[in-house]
């Protein structure tokens, strides 16, 4: 197996804390993510995975720590300023614009790329229809890349559950991003399904350098994946490193399979 | 065996993003337009088509309006009388001010301050979603309606409350308002704005502020976490409904029944153009014609059928039948496809592609 080479620390987190109201879901929490890398977030259901990622991305505000990124600590941001900054997720549950088709969504992936004003459009003449074929194309190659030509008009809300969630990565993919959220890429799947997740997972990070954070609860693939994994267990932070590390980490074992007092 | 895709390769991006993709589409377009610019015009009398088409049309641009708004963007509106009387008012006003300005100027004018008080009218829609919007547009609309009445400046102090548009024309003696105006020239100046608006507005739904519409209409969560900013998608799509919705009250007042009343534009205005985004299929530009034609036409047709075969019904029994005849009909369409006439045509247009073999 060859050495991955992992660059400097994107993001930053420090000591972060969330509540709503009293119930406490994020305790303390630090951890970075470097260039480059597959960063994994794993724990039990409840542990403050997805509430980790809505922070990363601005949905939620702590009431403590700083964030960190690209070397600039963050204010109170508003949600759409993480897409601005780089920042694309995909969501637990599907998230996607169900009246719409394939390419349509993965075509609005791209929205903050387009120039073109409202009038200009509305004449699609000229630029509006030079950046709409140019936006295609790179659309396209998302849409070969992740091998879903055929169902390129079709409205997503027809499609399967698999055919969803990679659409959905295709969309979040369509916007460039630095770096990536995926919240659990691979619930629900079948094995078949999970491989070619992983597979665009890999391909995503090795071909456009795109930094990952990943929540999973598929142990084998977290393990494969990751190069570094963060646990946390009803929010508070358990272990953090790399697979193998954490694998034989006492607090994780007891966490996962329980201990008997 | 007729209409179907088969054998049509398309090699361009431009190609594939046209906006009828299918050859027969676009000859059926064509035909349709020809039928609208040239048929209907030599053939249609007078009553036909000042009574009947004129409102047609013009109800159709104020529900495809609508349909940006609450088909599109996903926010339910009331408001689209209120809107339609503030484009008559602002046409009136500039009309009266102005009297050197050409009409098309006017009306575009009206369109634009319209516009202006849909933005304003709009801006609730970042706090509030669905029914509460829609309560809350339909303030708008009754606060509008009140206003052109409370205020004497709006009807430049007129006695009565109800003032005609004043003749004007397009170019040279070309009058399309007034009494000098012909009715084929109130109908192809109608449908040459229609037209065009009903274009402008597909182009916008097929590019990223369509698409951006449609975003927020179906995720809005998703649709800010990459990156759509909620506030001004919106009001995008209440400025540009309210321009439509402007334009529509200004042709209504100046071309169709020439005098300009708040009257026209109630509230019932405002549900009669949203059943007919409803029947006709929310977030289609086909549906807000289809809907017009539906709720405007059927009646007329319904009322004279007896007659065209030949039965001798009174009229009193008849208007009784319209109305249940009508009512059965909405039901009927509503159980058949919710999604509107819009998609049933779609599904008509899916067979066909298949038939006569269904496989």
């Amino acid at each position: 197996m060859y050495e991955r080479k992992l660059g400097d620390v994107v993001l930053q987190v420090d000591g972060i804390s969330l509540s709503f109201g009293a119930m406490r879901v994020l305790n303390n929490i630090s951890f970075n993510v470097r260039q480059g890398e597959i960063r994994s977030i794993i724990g039990p259901n409840g542990a403050g995975k997805s509430s980790m990622l809505n922070v990363i991305n601005g949905v939620y505000h702590p009431q403590q720590g700083a964030i960190t990124y690209r070397g600039k600590t963050r204010d109170l941001m508003k949600v759409h300023e993480a897409a601005q900054q780089g920042i694309a997720r995909t969501f637990q549950n599907i998230a996607l614009f169900k009246g719409m088709s394939t390419l349509d969504n993965i075509m609005t992936g791209r929205n903050l790329k387009i120039k073109s004003n409202m009038l200009q459009q509305a004449i699609y003449w000229g630029k509006a229809q030079r950046e709409e074929i140019e936006h295609r194309r790179k659309v396209e190659e998302i849409i070969d890349f992740l091998e879903i030509q055929a169902i390129r008009k079709i409205p997503v809300g027809k499609l399967p559950y698999g055919m969803q969630k990679r659409v959905e990565l295709g969309r979040a993919l369509a916007a460039e991003p630095d770096l990536l959220l995926l919240d659990e890429p691979m619930a629900g799947m079948n094995v078949e399904e999970k491989e070619d997740m992983c597979r665009f997972v890999l391909d995503i990070n090795d071909e456009f350098g795109t930094t990952i954070v990943l929540i999973e609860h598929d142990m084998g693939v977290v393990m494969d994946l990751s190069d570094r994994v963060v646990v946390l267990d009803y929010g508070l932070q358990l272990a953090d490193g790399p697979p193998d590390e954490v694998r034989r980490n006492q607090a994780v074992i007891d966490a996962y399979l329980g201990v008997s007092n | 065996m007729l209409y179907r895709e088969a054998g049509e390769f398309k090699s361009t991006y431009q190609a594939d993003q046209a906006i009828l993709t299918i050859r027969q589409d676009r000859w059926f377009m064509w035909a349709l337009l020809a039928v609208a610019f040239v048929l209907i015009p030599l053939v249609s009398s007078e009553y036909w088509l000042g009574t009947i088409m004129l409102p047609f049309l013009i109800l159709a641009l104020a529900a495809l309006g609508l349909n940006v708004l609450t088909g599109y963007a996903g926010q339910l509106s009331l408001g689209t009388g209120g809107f339609m009387a503030t484009g008559a008012f602002a046409a009136y006003k500039l009309a009266t001010a102005f009297p050197e300005l050409n009409i098309l100027i006017v009306i575009l004018m009206s369109g634009a301050i319209t516009a202006g008080v849909g933005l304003l009218f709009g801006l609730p829609s970042l706090r509030i979603k669905g029914f509460y919007l829609a309560v809350a547009t339909l303030a708008s609309q009754f606060f509008l309606i009140w206003m052109f009445n409370k205020f004497g400046w709006f009807t430049n102090y007129s006695a009565s409350g109800v003032i005609s548009a004043p003749p004007m024309a397009v170019f040279g003696d070309n009058f399309v308002t007034g009494p000098y105006a012909t009715a084929e020239a109130k109908y192809l100046f109608t449908l040459t704005l229609v037209v065009l608006f009903a274009l402008m507005t597909k182009n916008l739904v097929r590019s990223n502020i369509g698409r951006e519409w449609m975003a927020v209409r179906d995720m809005d969560i998703a649709a800010e976490i990459i990156g759509i900013k909620m506030l001004p998608t919106k009001l995008k799509a209440f400025a540009y409904s309210s321009f439509l919705c402007g334009i529509a009250g200004a042709l209504w007042a100046f071309v169709y029944t020439g005098s300009v009343e708040p009257l026209a534009f109630d509230v019932n205005r405002s549900f009669q153009i949203l059943f007919m985004i409803i029947i006709g299929g929310l977030g289609s530009i086909m549906g807000a014609f289809l809907g017009s034609a539906f709720i405007v036409l059927l009646p007329i047709f319904l009322s004279n059928a007896p007659h065209w075969v030949g039965l001798n019904i009174p009229v009193d029994l008849i208007s009784h039948i319209e109305f249940m005849v009508f009512g059965a009909l909405i039901i009927f369409f509503l159980i058949v496809e919710p999604h509107g006439l819009a998609r049933l045509w779609q599904l008509l247009k899916e067979k066909l592609r298949l038939w006569p073999f269904p496989y």
